[in-house]
């Protein structure tokens, strides 16, 4: 009898929708925003790590050594033969990048029979056709979203721009986007490194140890471990991080809607579960089918959710894709390809949320006694009790916060802080507009007036959450806004400072970057040719590039230093002292006149710090020292980039006739003007991402004040009724309505600035430098603030419109109704 | 009254067979913040299959407590209560909730019916639950109560009266062996409220259940085969 | 013999690479046309020791040893060393990456209590795997098998032997002052009666000395080995699927070579040679081999039968084969059974057993 038992229970619970649709569509628009929101980011987070994982795979386990060359050229193919002759089971690989179309591509030559099992390149063979790979003449994997950016159709055979013709296209999952496989030798060709390898991964067994190195390869051969390599999951997991922390604040946004409607929800039903209770619905029943009820519309407010998230998370993928590739070299796949995880994860969080929202409500049917006759204390009582509550929650999410500012460390710390912060001003927020109104009240001249701002306090209660969300969601905008202003202004800023050079370029070689730095030397519309030398080293683990550079007023009339000591110049230039960026610093917890140990290929190098930099952007470390005392350390270091000073209108002149006259020499060249547009461009793309969600999270605290005030409007009646009936016209309750939302909704908006700059002040202060190892001046934008109270406003009319509305049409025989027929 | 009558005959002697109903020395209090406040002192009720009675009293007399302890909504702090052979008293949750499900039928001041079900739906609402629903009574029910036009109708758009006939209706369809009302007729006008009694008693009679009615009325109560008062925490007269 | 390293070799480029296309024609896509490579035909003499090299007009060929060896203790062993090549296309060899050949090893290392195996595949043209004639050598990654004729003249009299792997090493000396023996009608060796066939000779009379190393234990073992070499384009019919091979070396110096391919329908092809003390070669019928199964095993998830009944009816042979381990399981891209067997009954000794298509 049970199962037909839950089914009329059931039945009887759902019909109670059917009759109020309104409530209905809140709750689910609430459920399906929150969990679109998240489900979108979490979308864009699972897209972006699989492709990570699948640009790893190409060579099987991500964290294996490889082999590669001591002085950073390439490895001898000989080597690797000396090395497979040896007994070394290693497998090589070349790399490099081809222009196709205007469009860089990453080329990977492999040799398949080789290559370790298990990775991408060796599964090719179980879906492909190993034979045609070898078999001139041959193949080149792509994934899809590749195949789809060339423009091309899968067997045809795309031209580079140095008029080489790829192996025919065939089509692949196991690679990544962004990244062409072929046959190494067919690779070698294309990049014009016959004989030449990049590096040696290792196969099925042990990779050769120092002294069989030395043995087959003299000095030529480094065993490189693979942190060396950047880890990219680990570089962009602050970035995914962020998005996370953005997903999750829209979701609890998206909750409080959840909360408000199905609170509104049970509140109308308290009756029909006495009622049930009353004619021998067992309680434990009633419970289970009331949380079965919250779980399937969760599942079915969540898949409309899901849907709309894959919506959102596709329009963002091209922002996302583009800053995770401009800010860390990570490549992601444009295509959408959804797991059953992602699935699961996000109906889990709606179903998850769904519940802890409805569970006071549930809490109260469970405790709902059958008798109980309803003894609603006085409003104002029930609301001095729900603030107390309140401001006791409010007092101890700012205590957590504060203890995590004080005494946690780390990223998670920082949204501790955050959360801490946010929950207990959104908690605070009714009590600080009870004692607004109270002041209001207070002050009011005439019996309306006095009913105005009494009744508006009366509203508080229901409003209050929608009116914390719309907290939330202005406080994000303030402090996001900010955030991402004061980041503008200082990166470009920063950018000015730091190109301050017309020129850039990068030749082939150290020699044919001599050759260039002397014919630029004769030539005199040059100023300087400033070499920018670079080394590689690791401190503490951590991958930081030495840059050398010469003593030069570009450098000390415009080099941006957070701090120096007075003589910082002199002694870089005599090689007594080293800048280094403010990451190195923060990371190696090190300042001004701290000894700084830099390893070398010949030992240690000690030398003081005597200033720090900014750095934006750059996930490792940098460090300045005098060129002439960098390649007396690093005899092998990179002596192939150079800036050049020349006048801004000789610029153009000057690289056409750089490109002429050294062409294959010169590896890469751009202009001061271009290099900026690309950076710009990188972080406005990263914020466009951040601006969107941003925009999201606000519109979705719309809707939960426009739900609120929508579930209330019912209830309004009983209240507005006496003050019609005692002469008001409906004309001038409607006015009155509106203006008492706009009255909270400005309080809220002015409450909500100081909450933004306390929030931007934690992103920039904490989050930012606990994650990306930089810390950004603070700037406020008051324009913004004007704009954010005026969208506060805009909100509030908007969600207000459709309520008043409806109570304008409210026939005057409902109003009396109210008398007849008392609640 | 010749409905009256006819139930007398119909239940036959209520002395004779072993009673529907019987209330032994039942006690309840209820915590205060000044204190329990005891509302029954020991009661003692019988009740025969077939027999009405109505229970007067003044206001928190506590003749509505007494009500909700028989009809196993509440739990009385000592003393036993037996219906048809099954101990109400000293039960958990599902078991009252079964006893009040199967066999007992409450009508209560305010009709607590469900605003999101129709007439019919109200109506039907504890017999499916109770897995107890039989259409031809069900359609009967409705005849008989002059709800069949109004079958599709939601209880906001019925009058009072049309409303505590639906709960009537709905207290009745599972042929329940005791019906409770609470003031059944205490929100409704005086003629409103005999039409809806003179059919609910007719209805009693049809199916024989106990029929248990807390009134303050003792022109309502007359109607009723016995008549027993709550004063003070015990029961005086019959 | 061998058609089973041919289907060993075919699998470099297809079994090994991933496409099954094993069931296209023959094991292992040795059913195939070879267009373009050049034909097996008879009445072609061989030559040594350019016969020796490789042979890239074709498109298989391999080199193959497999030695029994026993320790001081009596303890017995069984060597196993290959290299398989194949052409992926016809025509004159390219240089570098863009050669077309495909080399693959396949080493092992087995004693009664364990069956260690490795396998390396490697490019053409870059040196990492090849065969040179004279001086004779032969090798892929670390793994040689190379002339060290002392008289320095590269012949294959003298030769040491040498191969790794995970948990085992060999490194062994051959030596045999015989001329190699031609199989078949003077190295033609016909695969079926429509008429596949490969060039084909032994050279079945090496001694061996050396050591082993198993588990980190070096074992110094002596015994007996026999070298296989054998070129094709196209030996397989396309209805024979898999294969059973013996070569045993029978009392007072003579070798006997038996080898039945499997047809789809359950006739076989079988032929084998008796081989004389001296290498003089006579060829046996088809008619005049009955090789018997014994009881079925399940190794490696396979149902196949590691004891055998073989009979040589002209000769008066009749033995019982008994494998050594009979886990001797080769788990590699193609898989097969290959291990030492020894012998009784008319005739008692050791020799090698291969078994492919189960």
């Amino acid at each position: 009898m049970a199962p037909d038992r839950a089914f009329w229970i059931f039945a009887t619970l759902l019909s109670h929708w059917r009759r109020h649709p309104l409530n209905f569509a809140t709750l689910v628009i609430g459920l399906a925003v929150a969990t679109a929101l998240w489900s979108g980011v979490q979308a864009l987070n699972q897209q972006a790590r699989t492709s990570y994982d699948r640009a790893a795979q190409v060579f099987g386990d991500a964290g294996a050594a490889s082999i590669v060359s001591a002085k950073g050229t390439s490895v001898a193919q000989e080597h690797y033969v000396a090395l497979r002759r040896a007994g070394w089971k290693v497998s090589p690989v070349i790399e490099g990048s081809v222009r196709i179309g205007g469009v860089s591509y990453r080329l990977v030559g492999v040799e398949p029979l080789t290559v370790p099992k298990g990775s991408a390149v060796a599964g090719l063979a179980t879906g492909g056709d190993l034979e045609a790979f070898l078999k001139a003449p041959g193949q080149t994997l792509v994934a899809t979203e590749t195949l789809r950016e060339l423009g091309a159709a899968g067997g045809s055979r795309p031209v580079t721009e140095g008029k080489q013709a790829l192996p025919p296209l065939v089509v692949t999952e196991a690679v990544a986007p962004g990244i062409l496989v072929m046959d190494i030798g067919a690779a070698q060709v294309i990049l014009g490194k016959p004989q030449q390898l990049t590096r040696l991964i290792g196969g099925q067994g042990e990779m050769p140890d120092e002294a069989s190195l030395v043995a087959i390869g003299g000095d030529a051969l480094k065993l490189e471990q693979p942190e060396e390599r950047g880890d990219l999951a680990r570089l962009t997991d602050s970035f995914h991080l962020n998005l996370t922390a953005f997903g999750l604040l829209a979701f609890i946004v998206g909750l409080f809607i959840v909360h408000a409607s199905i609170g509104l929800a049970f509140e109308q039903r308290l009756g029909t579960l006495r009622t049930m209770r009353a004619v021998g619905v067992p309680l434990r029943l009633l419970m289970l089918v009331l949380v079965g009820e919250v779980v399937l519309l969760a599942l079915l407010a969540g898949a409309i959710g899901m849907v709309c998230g894959y919506v959102i998370a596709a329009a963002l993928l091209p922002d996302v894709a583009a800053s995770l590739s401009g800010l860390y070299g990570a490549h992601v796949g444009g295509h959408l390809a959804l797991q059953g995880r992602w699935w699961a994860s996000g109906l889990g969080m709606a179903s998850a949320g769904a519940l802890a929202a409805s569970a006071v409500s549930l809490l109260k049917v469970y405790r709902l006694p059958i008798l109980a006759v309803a003894k609603p204390l006085a409003w104002r009582e029930a609301q001095h009790a729900q603030l107390r509550r309140q401001g006791v929650l409010a007092a101890m999410c700012l205590v957590i916060g504060a203890i995590a500012f004080l005494w946690g460390r780390g990223l998670v710390a920082g949204f501790v802080v955050i959360a801490g912060v946010l929950l207990g001003a959104a908690l605070l927020l009714p009590l600080l507009l009870a004692v607004v109104l109270r002041l209001g009240e207070r002050r009011a001249s005439g019996a309306l007036a006095q009913w105005f701002w009494a009744d508006t306090r009366l509203q508080l209660s229901g409003l209050s959450l929608a009116l914390m969300a719309l907290l939330l969601a202005l406080a994000a905008n303030v402090g996001v806004g900010t955030m991402v202003e004061g980041f503008r202004k200082t990166f470009t800023g920063w950018l000015d400072e730091r190109l301050n050079s017309e020129l850039y370029f990068d030749a082939a070689g150290a020699q044919e970057g001599g050759e260039i730095a002397e014919w630029l030397g004769r030539d005199p519309r040059v100023t300087a040719v400033l070499p920018v030398w670079k080394a590689e080293t690791r401190i503490g683990g951590w991958p930081v590039d030495v840059y050398g550079t010469r003593d030069h007023a570009t450098y000390r009339d415009h080099f941006t230093l957070l701090s120096h000591t007075a003589d910082a110049w002199d002694r870089v230039r005599d090689g007594e002292g080293a800048l280094i960026s403010e990451q190195l610093a923060r990371r190696m917890d090190i300042g001004l006149g701290s000894p700084l140990a830099l390893p070398t290929a010949d030992g240690v190098w000690e030398l003081p710090v005597v200033g720090l930099y900014p750095d934006y952007g750059n996930p490792k470390g940098q460090v300045r020292v005098n060129v002439d005392h960098l390649v007396r350390h690093w005899a092998d270091a990179r002596r192939t980039s150079y800036s050049v000073r020349v006048a801004p209108s000789d610029a153009g002149a000057l690289m056409t006739a750089m490109q002429s006259h050294f062409d294959g020499k010169i590896a890469r060249i751009v202009d001061q003007a271009s290099l900026k547009q690309i950076s710009t461009q990188i972080f406005e793309r990263t914020f466009a991402v951040t601006g969107a969600l941003n925009t999201l999270t606000l519109i979705v605290s719309g809707i939960a004040l426009f739900a609120s005030l929508l579930t209330l409007s019912d209830l309004r009646l009983a209240q507005l009724a006496p003050v019609w009936a005692l002469g008001v016209t409906r004309r001038k309750l409607m006015d009155l309505e509106i203006g008492k939302l706009l009255v909270l909704a400005a309080i809220t908006a002015v409450l909500a600035v100081p909450l933004g700059l306390v929030l931007a002040w934690c992103l920039v202060a904490i989050v930012n430098v606990q994650a990306f190892g930089w810390r950004l001046p603070f700037h406020v934008f008051p324009t913004q603030w004007g704009l954010i109270v005026a969208l506060a406003l805009a909100t509030a009319f908007l969600a207000s419109i459709v309520p008043v509305v409806r109570l304008g049409r409210t026939a005057p025989q409902d109003l009396l109704k109210v008398f007849a027929n008392e609640r | 009254m010749t409905l009256i009558d006819r139930t007398h005959r119909a239940g036959g002697s209520p002395q004779a067979s072993a009673p529907l109903l019987r209330v032994s020395d039942v006690r309840k209090s209820y915590a205060t913040p000044q204190g329990p406040i005891p509302v029954l002192k020991g009661v003692d009720l019988t009740l025969a299959a077939g027999e009405s009675l109505a229970l007067l009293g003044e206001s928190g007399s506590g003749k509505s407590t007494l009500l909700h302890l028989i009809g196993g909504l509440d739990d009385a702090d000592s003393g036993e209560i037996m219906l048809d052979g099954v101990r109400v008293t000293g039960q958990p949750d599902a078991e009252r909730a079964a006893l009040r499900r199967e066999r007992i039928g409450i009508v209560f001041q305010q009709f607590n019916l469900v605003p999101s079900l129709t007439v019919a739906g109200n109506i039907a609402f504890q017999a499916r639950i109770a897995g107890r629903f039989d259409a031809a009574w069900q359609e009967e029910l409705m005849e008989r109560l002059g709800l069949a036009a109004l079958r599709h109708r939601y209880p906001e758009q019925l009058s009072g009266g049309q409303q505590q006939r639906v709960s009537i209706g709905r207290a009745l369809a599972i042929r329940p062996r005791l019906l409770i009302a609470d003031e059944p007729t205490g929100n409704l006008d005086e003629a409103t409220g005999d039409e809806v009694m003179g059919l609910a008693l007719d209805l009693i009679a049809r199916t024989g259940c106990g029929f248990l009615m807390v009134t303050h009325s003792t022109r309502l109560a007359r109607r009723l085969d016995r008549q027993v008062t709550l004063a003070s925490g015990v029961l005086a007269g019959a | 013999m061998n058609v089973r390293r041919l289907a060993a070799v075919a699998v470099i480029a297809l079994t090994a690479l991933g496409f099954g296309r094993a069931a296209a024609g023959g094991f292992a896509g040795l059913g195939d046309e070879a267009a373009g490579f050049a034909e097996v035909v008879p009445g072609k003499p061989l030559s040594f020791p350019a016969d020796h090299g490789a042979h890239p007009g074709y498109r298989i060929e391999w080199w193959y040893v497999t030695a029994n060896l026993k320790d001081a203790s009596g303890a017995r062993y069984g060597v196993q060393w290959t290299l398989f090549r194949q052409a992926l296309s016809p025509g004159a060899e390219k240089e570098g990456w863009a050669n077309q050949q495909v080399w693959m090893g396949h080493a092992a290392l087995t004693s009664a209590g364990s069956h260690r195996f490795a396998e390396t595949l490697a490019r053409g043209g870059i040196g990492q795997a090849g065969v040179v004639a004279e001086p004779f050598k032969a090798w892929i990654d670390d793994w040689s098998f190379a002339s060290v004729d002392a008289a320095g003249r590269g012949t294959l009299e003298s030769a040491s032997l040498s191969a790794k792997g995970v948990g085992f090493s060999y490194a062994l000396t051959l030596t045999s002052p015989q001329a190699p023996v031609l199989q078949g009608d003077h190295g033609y060796s016909r695969k079926s009666e429509r008429g596949q066939a490969s060039y084909y000779y032994s050279q079945p009379f090496f001694k061996v000395a050396g050591t082993l190393t198993l588990d980190g234990r070096a074992i110094a073992v002596t015994g007996q080995a026999w070298m296989d070499r054998e070129w094709s384009s196209q030996p397989l019919a396309k209805d024979q699927k898999g294969w059973d091979w013996f070569s045993l070396h029978l009392p007072g110096g003579e070798k006997l070579m038996l080898f039945q391919l499997r047809g789809e329908a359950g006739g076989s092809y079988r032929a084998g040679s008796w081989i004389g003390a001296d290498g003089a070669v006579n060829s046996l019928a088809s008619a005049d081999i009955v090789l018997t199964p014994g009881p079925s095993r399940t190794v490696a998830g396979r149902s196949l039968p590691v004891t055998w009944k073989v009979e040589v009816k002209s000769r008066g042979l009749s033995i019982e084969t008994v494998p050594l381990n009979a886990e001797s399981w080769m788990g590699t891209v193609f898989p097969y059974w290959e291990g030492p067997v020894r012998f009784t009954g008319s005739h008692a000794g050791d020799g090698y057993l291969e078994m492919t298509g189960y």
